[in-house]
């Protein structure tokens, strides 16, 4: 039940999909946000939350990363095999998403000359990589996160597409191995 | 012999301590704080440092009671359009509606209600400041560092906080305390 089968995920996979697909997609709104608002007071709020988010996703993609290398991973879904391989490209993709882009946030934290503490959710301070701020390296290491941050958008819209596509169109139930099933 | 090297000194010590204490009540008269002053402020942040600054542009004046140091008065006014921190991008926020709001409220202000006297050359001074409309209860200690002619030279700290005044912004990442250093100088007339 909690694990992997060959048939598809268990429910610590499907728990961490699920639950970091949510904030995943929540923090692209919440960076857009902190770039389209323009009174200060709540700028500087939304940064806070999305640098907590941020790197809760980070412990989490830790968390998976160890639990992907250690289970076994289902069979690969009924399809064709160019189309099993891009699901594969796009599932890595993906995953690397789920470091790259937090990392990248956190270089743009740990750049800034605002020196602004990192306290996540004002219970841990998280200190800074070891990175020279300067204007500069923060504009360089924030168009870096941004273009990850939505390059990432668009494979998660071509990955939703895709399982939505097995779903409604092929209609071969490929949802359910990432759902939480009893077996 | 000892009787009376001990007089001596005990007699030395009194005309000491009365000369001290008559530093302030001598001062007496209208003075104002002169642009060499220096105010300086700093507010913590989680994990050690903060954020330090000053504000440049002010003006100030204060009455010293010869009677009754209780009645003197201090008056002050800062502008939160001139602080700086040494970093523009801090600067611009502080001056902001984030915090400050400087273009709609230019002035910070802080007037005493009472000042009492807490040694031979150290003050209470308790009042309000007014900053961004809102008006909250504020303390400082005072030191008399240096008497010189027509200029008297104070050491004034204090701890102000952010929350009443609605500039919260951060707290707890930084501090709502801000604490104040100041030196000022005071010249009569
Ligand atoms: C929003 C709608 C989403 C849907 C409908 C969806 C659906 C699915 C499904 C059905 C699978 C299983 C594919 C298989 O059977 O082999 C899967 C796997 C996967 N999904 Fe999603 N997903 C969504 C969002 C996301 C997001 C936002 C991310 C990451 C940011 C993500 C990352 C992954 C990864 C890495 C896998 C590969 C399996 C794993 O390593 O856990 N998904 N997804
Ligand atoms: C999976 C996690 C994250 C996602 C999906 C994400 C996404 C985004 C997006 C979409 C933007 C807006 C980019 C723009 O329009 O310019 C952004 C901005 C930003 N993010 Fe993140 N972020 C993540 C993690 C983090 C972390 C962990 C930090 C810092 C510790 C961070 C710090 C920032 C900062 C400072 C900005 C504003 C500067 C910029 O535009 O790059 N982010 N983020």
């Amino acid at each position: 039940m909690f694990r992997n089968s060959s048939q598809g995920y268990g429910w610590v996979s499907v728990g961490l999909h699920w639950l970091m697909a949510i904030l995943f997609v929540g923090q692209i709104g919440l960076g857009y946000a902190t770039q389209a608002v323009t009174d200060p007071a709540l700028q500087f709020d939304l940064y806070q939350w999305h640098k907590s988010t941020g790197f809760l996703l980070l412990a989490l993609a830790l968390l998976r990363l160890t639990w992907r290398l250690s289970e076994r991973q289902p069979d690969d879904a009924p399809s064709s095999r160019s189309l099993q391989r891009s699901a594969k490209l796009v599932h890595l993709g993906l995953f690397v998403a789920l470091f790259a882009v937090p990392l990248t946030g956190w270089a743009v934290a740990s750049t800034s000359v605002l020196d602004i503490p990192s306290y996540v959710f004002n219970l841990v301070v998280i200190p800074p990589l070891p990175l020279t701020p300067s204007d500069a390296a923060e504009a360089f290491w924030s168009t870096l996160h941004a273009t990850l941050a939505y390059g990432a958008a668009a494979l998660i819209a071509s990955h939703a597409g895709a399982a939505l596509w097995h779903q409604f169109i092929r209609r071969d139930g490929l949802l359910r191995r990432m759902w939480f099933r009893s077996a | 012999m000892r009787l009376s090297l001990g007089i001596f000194v005990a007699a030395g010590m009194m005309s000491l301590a009365a000369a001290r204490a008559d530093d302030l009540s001598e001062a007496a008269g209208h003075y104002t704080i002169d642009p060499a002053s220096e105010i300086n402020f700093n507010v913590g942040q989680v994990g050690g440092g903060g954020i330090s600054g000053k504000f440049p542009d002010f003006t100030g004046s204060m009455d010293l009671d010869a009677h009754d140091l209780g009645h003197s008065r201090v008056a002050f006014v800062l502008k939160p359009a001139s602080l700086t921190t040494g970093q523009d991008r801090i600067d611009g926020f502080l001056r902001s509606s984030a915090v400050f709001d400087a273009s709609e409220y230019p002035d910070v202000v802080f007037r005493s209600a009472s000042v009492e006297r807490t040694g031979t050359d150290t003050a209470r001074i308790v009042g309000a400041i007014t900053a961004r409309g809102i008006t909250y209860k504020a303390t400082f200690d005072a030191h008399l560092d240096r008497k010189s002619g027509r200029a008297l030279s104070f050491t004034v700290t204090g701890q102000v906080p952010r929350l009443p005044f609605g500039m919260g912004i951060g707290v707890p990442i930084y501090d709502n305390m801000v604490a104040f250093n100041m030196t000022l100088v005071a010249k009569r007339g």
